[in-house]
């Protein structure tokens, strides 16, 4: 949280009593308001939120104790101390019950003022910070970690842990899938930021109106119900990250408004009169081509400069086979726990049969499909008839066994023979070769027709 | 420049010399007194039995030119705020008058014997206290700053006459120089 001025509120219908106290807490560095009856006392708390309200009981109209109850409903984390001309131990104990934090006589001793509020302002403080560590745990608790053996993640984790530790904005750039937001959590879990909460926040999954109030916020009325006061994205990640998915969709104006933000470190909710002061880092994420998008002039260049500051690019699964293992065996681990269920290992075969598909949904499709394996395995093995996705029978062997052109040209054919189901007229129009020149070309690499149908009949796609 | 008014102080010439000297080294700046050209009973609250510190206050403003000088009243009489049950002194924030009572700062008052360089040194802390208010300075959570708020005299002797780093950094670069 950045170190903002405490605030309170004061309520009693006698100015001197405002003023002094009003004078008093000025000098301990807090933000003092006054309100001199219950009514601007509710206005003020539509208008602004306070730690502590300082509340006399005994006031014209609307009382001190009704007043509270008002106050608990309005803005139930703000701490209320009531003040009062007489030491009633019936009205005491009946501000307490209603929730009061405490009370104090007036006058009050100076000493036991300092004290109280200071001790309010600490439970109010560990109140707060209770919050944001719980929500951390859990977030942190549901994270996966970054995985991955192959040259291009062991970088990935280097950029990781370079950037972490900095407040520089970042851009994960990869295609859907990949692991992005993952990425932006293990960047949040790294930093000194840690503590505090990461909000994430899709940009694409919302319509523009909605996606302004979502990451601004908005005071109560900005617009047709907007019934209540309402925190934004950008001031829930304060002290934390902001994870903003989908960066280039968002339109020109939304581009503008936040570009301000990151710029002033200052939000201002819609409808709202005075600025709020934030303190966050971005983390972006897209798959879209920015640059093009700049150059188009779709996207703003400065907020492009802002943002990219520093860059991810996360490779798709299929540049990365080598990992593929590792992940798959890493979400049987996950999932067996989670599922309750003895399936402990995967059989060669079907690593192998992995190996061989594109997986176009990247990670997100391989822990789907390896969910889906665990569900219809019989055994303590996953085998490659677990595995849900279209795969030519012949494709298993298409992978080339070597790197020449002959290799090549024998695991194409395959392919394309696997894709026609064998028809060979149509496998030679693909290939764009005639059919006599096919079949010589299947004599020479003794390819064959396989025997397996699951390929054939299985028409499920992971999801 | 600071203007010291003693206010209901008979007697205590030494006491303002002392404090003078202790603030004019503080602040580098010289320091004059004079006596006030108001009626302090005005302050005067006949059922409390106190001086009504903020009346005080505006009198001393009153009673000032309106030049950059600080003002600040010595009084010798128990002080108070209305919602308060006592202050040890009280000033204007960002302001150009402060007022300090050595009322509460005699150890005789506490039953316990007196000791004329205590007295002065919680004056000295006090005074320089409620000026650095007048400086803008809010109270500093510095265990030793003179500007840590105390509302037991004892604290006022846990805490030393200077500013912390933070403090004097902020007093050299406020806008008003005392």
């Amino acid at each position: 949280m950045s170190p903002q001025k405490a605030s309170i509120l004061i309520v009693d219908d006698e100015l001197s009593v405002r003023d002094s106290l009003l004078h008093w807490f000025r000098k301990d560095g807090l933000n003092v308001s006054t309100a001199a009856n219950a009514t601007l006392a509710l206005q003020a708390l539509e208008q602004g939120s306070y730690d502590i309200v300082l509340l006399d009981i005994k006031m014209p109209g609307m009382d001190g104790m009704e007043l509270q109850g008002r106050i608990h409903t309005l803005a139930p984390k703000t701490i209320v101390i009531m003040m009062t001309a007489f030491a009633s131990v019936d009205t005491a104990v009946r501000a307490l019950k209603q929730g009061a934090f405490d009370y104090v006589t007036k006058p009050i001793d100076p000493d036991e003022l300092s004290h109280l509020v200071a001790r309010a302002l600490k439970e109010r403080r560990l109140e707060d910070e209770n919050s944001q560590l719980r929500e951390t745990i859990a977030e942190l608790s549901s994270a996966d970690f970054v995985i991955g053996e192959s040259p291009a993640m062991h970088k990935v984790m280097e950029l990781i842990r370079q950037v972490a530790q900095t407040n520089a904005t970042v851009m994960i750039r990869g295609e859907s899938g990949t692991g992005k937001e993952l990425v932006a959590r293990t960047i949040h879990a790294n930093s000194t930021r840690k503590f505090f909460p990461i909000i994430p926040i899709n940009c694409g999954a919302m319509p523009d109106s909605l996606l302004e109030s979502e990451l601004f916020g908005h005071e109560k009325g900005a617009f047709t119900g907007a019934n209540f006061r309402r925190k934004g994205r950008l001031e829930m990640a304060d002290g934390g990250t902001l994870f903003l998915d989908e960066i280039g969709t968002i339109t020109p104006k939304m581009q503008v408004d936040l570009l301000r933000a990151i710029e002033t470190g200052e939000v201002m909710r819609l409808g709202g009169l005075r600025p709020v002061e934030v303190d966050f880092r971005i983390v972006c994420a897209t798959n879209e081509d920015l640059e093009k998008m700049v150059a188009d002039g779709r996207f703003r260049q400065d907020l492009y400069y802002r943002i990219n500051v520093f860059s991810i690019a996360l490779p798709p699964l299929r540049e990365r086979l080598e990992d593929i293992g590792t992940l798959a065996r890493h979400f049987l681990k996950r999932l067996a726990l989670q599922m309750d269920k003895r399936v402990s290992d995967i059989s060669p075969e079907a690593i192998q049969k992995m190996m061989a598909y594109d997986w176009p949904g990247n990670v997100r499709e391989l822990a789907n499909a390896i969910e889906r394996a665990m569900v219809v395995s019989r055994g303590s093995v996953i085998r490659p008839e677990d595995l849900p996705f279209v795969l030519p029978e012949t494709q298993v062997i298409s992978a080339p066994a070597g790197d020449s052109l002959a290799d090549m040209e024998k695991a194409h054919i395959a392919v394309i023979l696997a894709r026609t189901r064998w028809n060979i007229s149509q496998s030679a129009d693909l290939l764009q070769i005639d059919r006599a020149t096919l079949y010589n070309k299947i004599k020479r690499y003794g390819l064959q027709r396989g025997e397996s149908r699951d390929a054939d009949t299985n028409g499920n796609k992971p999801a | 420049m600071v203007h010291l008014v003693p206010i209901c102080l008979p007697g205590q010439a030494r006491l303002l010399d002392d404090v003078g000297n202790r603030i004019a080294k503080a602040f580098s700046t010289t320091v004059t007194t004079r006596p006030p050209r108001f009626d302090p009973e005005m302050a005067f609250d006949k059922s409390r039995g106190q001086y009504h510190s903020t009346v005080i206050l505006e009198s001393l403003l009153a009673d000032s030119s309106n030049s950059g000088d600080r003002i600040l009243g010595v009084a010798g009489v128990d002080l108070f705020i209305p919602i308060l049950t006592y202050v040890f002194g009280e000033a204007q924030l960002d302001g150009r008058a402060a007022v300090v009572s050595i009322y509460r700062l005699d150890n005789g008052r506490y039953g316990l014997p007196g000791s004329a360089s205590l007295l002065n040194d919680r004056l000295a802390k006090e005074a320089i206290h409620e000026l650095g208010h007048t400086a803008g300075l809010v109270h500093c959570h510095h265990p030793v700053c003179v500007m840590r708020s105390s509302t037991y005299v004892e604290d006022i002797d846990v805490k030393s006459a200077e500013f912390c780093p933070d403090c004097l950094q902020e007093l050299r670069t406020s806008v008003v120089r005392i």
